[in-house]
């Protein structure tokens, strides 16, 4: 009883710290309309800014910049090195913040089911996410002297504006190295009854440093797309915490968290998969398939809400500034989502691919194969979709015989409603896989089987013709107004198919017959390089999206407000991007290549016979 | 060693694929190059040229067509002058236009003052305009580039163009701000700078405008901080409130301001 009493506070307790660190996540934001005060407003306020300046309060101006207040070094190009190294940066952040998270879930699942595949699975992750650490600080110890020598006068408009935060950031790392160490050398130590709920402590601990880690450096760089705590003529007078909490802060570290898990289950599935093509004996083929499983799992779990959180940060852009939203989706950057349809379109299909692939290790997955060809050419339709541009590159003689910009058929495919439609579609297709997935090797014994499945049919069924009007009623019929707004709504109704049919299906098949032993390792090499293109494509998403979402300050270092005046000061164009991002994702994956390397040799141990002198 | 070399070889084709598509599987539109500030004399231009300024900063540093177009995202302008009237009239207006002039320019810097239905921000009930003010921010039009573009729109929208063109220089040519030049050193010259002087007295009994202030070190500094940063809050016997005006906190630097207080407090 004690024990559990323990238990209890203790578990209060980690949901106390942890709340503790997120809650300022959540708390609403100035809106843009508050951020831009009345002029009476203003001149009270500078009024009242002019009083703190006497009362030795904080002042700091914009910096107004020539291009000679820019360092160079002769054969390097400094835009393009701060880029690569702030690329790089992001992406090992992105992966060792959201390891431990689902470290941390596995753990406690190992722990609950007293599975120790589980733990010992969970082990070999952070195993792999320490070395990334290392890197990951190196790398943002390079972005900060790449800035430093480059970029002086904004390091120091930022520091300025950002000091207390980054000596907070500062002294975090500290606590993150400290926890992680433990976490991770402490594994084998604190095991077993309350050893390792206090380990499991340390987990938590550890995703709410990073979490915090993560929030501050969001808070710099939204700042720099949606400055708030300026006066208008861009003067800070020193309330750091509006600057953090700016209009884009929660957005993007929402869309951050949930993009993280998803990259982070895609990294850890490259390195299943690495080591599933190396494995010497069925053990560790069985053994790293189930963990590539896992991945995979992990990877698609954040990968369905993840154009949700997306579409909020876009819609938050929007309500923030309407310039910066057309910026977005229909300027000079239209294009580039077109590209990233081809890229998540990539994601969804090696995730599919790698569960079909995956219902060959169940002698019961037979009855589900004819649907695979269904749910195929409904991904491969909706991603089509998605794909088709609303204008097409033409020549004037195509331009004239087609009779205008927009194809007569395939035009219509090209605006958000369309995509909207084609994305539910897309999510729903891959539940669909999962779920299959899911049943294949079970055999449900309740009552109610049948009209279970109807339920889920004609849930099914109800949704999608929902999705499809709400799509093409609100899409194509009615006033522009509503076109992007029934996006809700069928958001919505995927939303509910999905929660639905989990709670349906987790009824049913309790206490459900297994048909027989999964067998692991059943698996074709082929299959493996689905998990790589899921991790390739993922970092180049990542690496893309970067871009735009930097580019659309345009020739501003923070929007509107600090003026960029250096040589490279240009946006530039697509192709440019894409050339740099490729070049990040090649050097990415080779220092990852390496990282997965080193985690192996970590193990080996070799004895060199006749080396060493005989000890007595 | 083969499987490393494999999976090298499908992250380069993977990359590569990508890389391929960006490149030659979608337009190439090259971004435009950042503004550059021109120098207009203003003082050689007909009203025709005027107007054609005006247009080109409506297409081009307005990032007006950005919203204004046919894609439906703002009301297209074409008729802002034949409307006018109309919305002046209108009881969601909310602002102090007389003429079509004023009306413009009204929606220019303040937009928010009428709202055409269905173009206001998500959720404001068309209270709120999502334009921002031109004048300010990453648009940052100067006074004789927003009556290049009021006469502009007056000229499209096919009403009288009633804007004069302004004998201050155009972009470019701007005095500096307030935030960017030096703080003053001496009291005399914050006095000087800001034409305190024009109102009121500093020394001797002379009458003035506002009070004469050769004596009003008797006062607390907190006092004399407050007359300046908020001048309706104590209104001085004999003397009309709304003289003075209210915005020496935007344009006193901290330095300024105690300069001046300490003088004044030295005053007795």
């Amino acid at each position: 009883m004690l024990t559990r009493n323990i238990r209890l506070i203790g578990g209060a307790f980690l949901l106390a710290v942890f709340a503790i660190f997120m809650l300022p996540a959540f708390t609403p934001a100035a809106s843009a309309s508050e951020t831009a005060a009345s002029a009476a407003v203003v001149v009270a306020d500078a009024a009242a800014s002019v009083n703190a300046e006497a009362a030795g309060g904080v002042s700091i101006p914009v910096p107004q910049l020539t291009a000679s207040d820019y360092p160079t070094i002769k054969g390097v190009n400094s835009r393009v090195a701060v880029w690569l190294v702030a690329q790089l940066h992001l992406w090992f952040g992105a992966f060792v913040v959201a390891v431990p998270m689902f470290v941390f879930i596995i753990e406690a699942i190992g722990m609950a089911t007293r599975d120790v595949r589980y733990d010992n699975m969970a082990y070999e992750f952070i195993k792999v996410s320490i070395a990334a650490y290392s890197l990951t600080a190196l790398l943002g110890g390079l972005l900060s002297f790449g800035l430093i020598l480059f970029y002086p006068d904004l390091f120091k408009y930022m520091a300025a504006i950002f000091k207390e935060s980054m000596w907070a950031y500062a002294l975090l790392f500290f606590a993150e190295s400290a926890v992680l160490y433990v976490y991770y050398y402490g594994w084998h130590w604190l095991q077993g009854g309350n050893k390792k709920w206090v380990h499991l402590t340390f987990g938590l601990l550890l995703n709410a440093v990073g979490c915090l880690l993560m929030f501050l450096a969001n808070a710099w760089t939204t700042f720099m797309m949606s400055p708030a705590g300026l006066d208008p003529a861009g003067v800070f007078h020193g309330d750091t915490w509006a600057a953090i909490h700016n209009f884009l802060w929660n957005p993007i570290n929402i869309h951050r968290v949930v993009a993280n898990v998803a990259y982070g289950g895609s990294i850890v599935g490259a390195y299943a998969a690495f080591k599933f093509l190396n494995a010497k004996n069925s053990g560790e083929r069985a053994h790293y398939d189930w963990v590539g499983y896992n991945a995979n799992f992990i990877a698609i779990a954040a990968l369905l809400p993840l154009p949700f959180a997306g579409y909020y940060l876009t819609a938050e852009m929007y309500a923030y500034s309407q310039q910066m939203g057309i910026t977005l989706m229909g300027g000079v950057f239209a294009w580039i989502f077109i590209i990233q349809a081809v890229l998540i379109g990539a994601l969804f299909l090696s995730a599919n691919y790698y569960l079909w692939c995956g219902m060959g290790r169940s002698e019961g997955a037979k009855r589900y194969y004819p649907a695979i060809k269904y749910i195929a050419i409904v991904l491969v339709a909706s991603f089509l979709v998605w794909f088709t541009p609303h204008t097409l590159v033409l020549t004037n003689a195509e331009l004239k015989s087609l009779g205008g910009p927009y194809h007569q058929y395939l035009g219509v495919l090209g605006i958000m409603p369309a995509k909207n439609t084609a994305v539910n579609f897309l999510l729903l297709g891959t539940f669909l896989s999962f779920m299959l997935y899911r049943r294949a090797n079970k055999v449900a014994t309740v009552s109610w089987v049948k009209a279970g499945n109807a339920a889920q049919i004609a849930l099914f069924v109800a949704g999608a013709i929902n999705i499809m009007i709400l799509g093409l009623y609100y899409g194509y019929f009615t006033n522009t107004v509503y076109k992007v707004a029934a996006s809700i709504p069928q958001v919505l109704t995927t939303l509910v198919i999905i929660i639905a049919s989990v709670v349906i299906d987790s009824f049913m098949y309790k206490g459900a017959k297994e048909v027989a032993p999964l067998r692991w390792g059943r698996m074709s090499n082929r299959s493996q390089y689905a998990l790589f293109l899921l991790a390739v494509s993922f970092t180049w998403l990542m690496g893309l999206m970067g871009y735009v979402r930097s580019a659309i300050r345009q020739h501003w270092h923070v929007s509107n407000v600090f003026r960029d005046n250096s040589p490279d000061a240009f946006t530039p164009d697509l192709g440019y991007a894409a050339n740099i991002v490729s070049i990040g994702t090649l050097i990415f994956m080779t220092m990852v290549i390496f990282v997965f390397w080193l985690s192996t040799i970590g193990g080996k141990h070799v004895v060199a016979k006749g080396y060493w002198k005989e000890q007595a | 060693m083969t499987n490393f070399l494999k999976v090298f070889a499908f992250s380069i084709l993977s990359v590569g694929a990508f890389w391929g598509y960006s490149n030659f599987g979608i337009p190439t539109i090259i971004p435009a190059p950042p503004p550059v500030e021109e120098k207009l004399d203003l003082s050689a231009m007909t009203m025709d040229q005027f107007i054609s300024l005006g247009e080109k900063i409506y297409n081009g540093k307005g990032t007006c067509t950005l919203c204004h177009n046919s894609m439906g995202r703002a009301p297209m302008l074409d008729t802002i002058g034949a409307k006018a009237e109309e919305h002046m009239k209108s009881p969601t207006y909310k602002g102090t236009a007389k003429t079509v002039e004023e009306y413009i320019h009204e929606g220019l810097v303040k937009p928010s003052a009428y709202v055409v239905a269905g173009f206001g921000k998500a959720g404001s009930n068309d209270t709120e305009s999502p334009m921002p003010d031109v004048t300010g921010g990453g648009i940052g039009l100067n006074e004789a580039e927003v009556a290049a573009v009021i006469a502009y729109l007056q000229s499209w929208s096919g009403v009288e163009v009633t804007v004069a063109i302004p004998a201050m220089p155009a972009a470019g040519a701007e005095a500096p701000k307030a935030e960017e030049a030096a703080p003053l050193k001496t009291a005399d010259e914050v006095i000087a700078k800001h034409t305190c002087g024009m109102c009121h007295t500093f020394k001797g009994d002379a009458a003035s405008l506002g009070p004469n202030l050769s004596k009003i070190g008797k006062k607390s500094k907190e006092y004399l901080r407050q007359a300046i940063l908020d001048p309706e809050a104590v209104i001085a016997k004999g003397f009309a409130g709304g003289m003075m005006p209210a915005n020496y906190g935007e344009q006193l630097k901290a330095s300024e301001l105690e300069l001046l207080v300490n003088y004044m407090a030295g005053l007795k």
